[in-house]
């Protein structure tokens, strides 16, 4: 396959960026996304370029590092991680536009990269729970209900790459932050910290600078692993529950 | 020395809802859903005007009436008028804020743009700056008559006649009623999520709920210029 690329290139994070228009010849339809962007790098190193900067870990889907806007699609054309999406989604002689999320809780540290750990403070806020450590406790001795469980886990499938946020019109952090919270509220081990947590990560997600929630469905549409849209509707019932429940104390 | 066991005291309820999105979002969707309430009951009074001047003004007399001997005159309508601009302020003030911080989290946009959210929701924010010029407009024309030629205080047959007899005013109700039923569309829904009453089972029901209110809505008010238009009601 032969494909023309259009790269956001942007030198640091003061720098101004622009889009970079380069041509790359052999590319295998079996090839991955990044790994066509390695084959990108290699020819740009050989020419004694500077590569283009990119994120990425795991390369199956799970961690979470990688990223991209791939014609104005978070993560591309496929409802996948960038990393799980491969060329045979684009055909012989197409022009592939790539830029970083854009977001301005998110800013780019260098050319595709940008800076997440905005989600690491939400996280920080009230992403855990309380437990003793040592030994590890006897796994029947809490029972959570199936449906309790089956829904924990739904939203515990967010990896946390940010594609929700890329893909809102708004720069939202809603759908990350409400998977993290219906995840470990529907659950008995995060009961104690039920209405704390709610409270906390929402104010730490308004203090990041990310937007509010207008209800476009962009998150849910760009989310490589599915977290619904209803997410948001559970997390802003868990948040004016708490509320209600911190005004009486 | 006794130690304080509370050490944590969070900010009130009031000031914990309006300093955070979601809790500003509530605000939006109360408000909202009281402006619909009224837009509901006001569309149906509308529809009197196709039973005849003596019936629509009766009951815009009525209205004046409502609540006495319990209530003096016009009470009722000025407490449902306060109420009014309590949630048109509060619903524009929290869209003005939300809005600000939205723009300002996504300064830069991308060079590949894709538009793929319904037409409902990208003109919330157009829609309701219209939505707000035109009930100034609004009341001005047929409350209170300011710019209404031969503005008759207690004939409002006859004035919302005047009023559909002219082009621009056609124009501007009929723009108006549009805005309306497309904001209604996105905002009722929207709301029941902001209220947390949305569920998986439930959603279906809300999106029917909310398109039908809105066609009722914009079939209902624009009914009435139509009418004076064609000649149904004179």
């Amino acid at each position: 396959m032969k494909l023309t690329l259009r790269v956001w290139r942007q030198k640091n994070a003061d720098a101004d960026g622009a889009m970079s228009t380069y041509e790359v010849d052999g590319i295998s339809p079996d090839m991955s996304f990044l790994e066509m962007l390695d084959t990108l790098n290699e020819e740009l190193i050989l020419k004694g370029e500077d590569p283009v900067a990119f994120d990425h870990d795991c390369r199956e889907g799970i961690c979470g590092a990688c990223s991209l806007v791939i014609n104005g699609d978070a993560h591309g054309p496929e409802r996948t991680t960038t990393c799980q999406l491969h060329m045979r989604s684009f055909r012989d002689g197409d022009t592939i536009d790539v830029e970083p999320w854009r977001a301005a809780a998110f800013p780019v540290v260098k050319d595709l990269v940008v800076d997440r750990s905005a989600f690491d403070r939400i996280i920080q806020a009230g992403g855990y729970i309380t437990a003793p450590t040592g030994a590890a406790p006897e796994a029947h001795a809490t029972p959570v209900p199936k449906p309790d469980a089956d829904f924990a886990f739904e939203h515990a499938e967010c990896i946390g790459c940010g594609a929700c946020v890329a893909a809102c019109p708004n720069g939202s952090a809603m759908l990350f932050t409400s998977s993290k919270v219906n995840h470990l509220n529907v659950l008995p081990q995060g009961a104690p910290e039920r209405e704390t947590r709610v409270l906390d990560m929402v104010a730490q997600m308004d203090e990041e600078g990310f937007g509010g929630c207008t209800l476009a469905g962009e998150c849910a549409t760009a989310c490589p692993k599915g977290i619904p849209l209803m997410s948001i509707t559970g997390m802003n019932k868990e948040w004016l529950r708490a509320t209600r429940k911190a005004g009486k104390r | 020395m006794a130690l304080a066991t509370r050490t944590d005291r969070r900010p009130s309820f009031a000031r914990t809802v309006w300093d955070s999105s979601v809790g500003k979002k509530t605000v939006m969707a109360v408000s909202g859903l009281i402006m619909l309430l009224y837009l509901v009951v006001h569309m149906l009074g509308n529809l009197k005007i196709f039973f005849g001047a003596a019936e629509f003004d009766g009951y815009a007399h009525w209205l004046r009436t409502l609540g006495e001997p319990f209530l003096h005159h016009e009470w009722a309508l000025w407490i449902v008028r306060v109420v009014l601009v309590v949630a048109v302020v509060a619903h524009a003030v929290a869209a003005y804020q939300l809005s600000r911080r939205d723009i300002k989290a996504r300064p830069s946009k991308y060079v590949h743009k894709k538009a793929r959210t319904s037409y409902a929701t990208r003109t919330m924010r157009w829609g309701g700056i219209i939505l707000a010029l035109f009930i100034v407009w609004h009341v001005l024309d047929l409350t209170t008559g300011t710019v209404h030629p031969d503005f008759q205080a207690g004939h409002p047959y006859q004035n919302v006649i005047d009023t559909f007899s002219t082009w621009y005013g056609n124009v501007i109700y009929i723009v108006a009623v549009l805005a309306v039923g497309l904001h209604v569309r996105h905002g009722f829904w929207s709301a029941a999520q902001t209220l947390g009453a949305g569920s998986r089972t439930r959603d279906r029901a809300l999106k029917i709920t909310a398109n039908a209110l809105a066609l009722v809505l914009t079939v209902g008010f624009v009914s009435v210029p139509v009418a004076v238009m064609t000649g149904v009601v004179s």
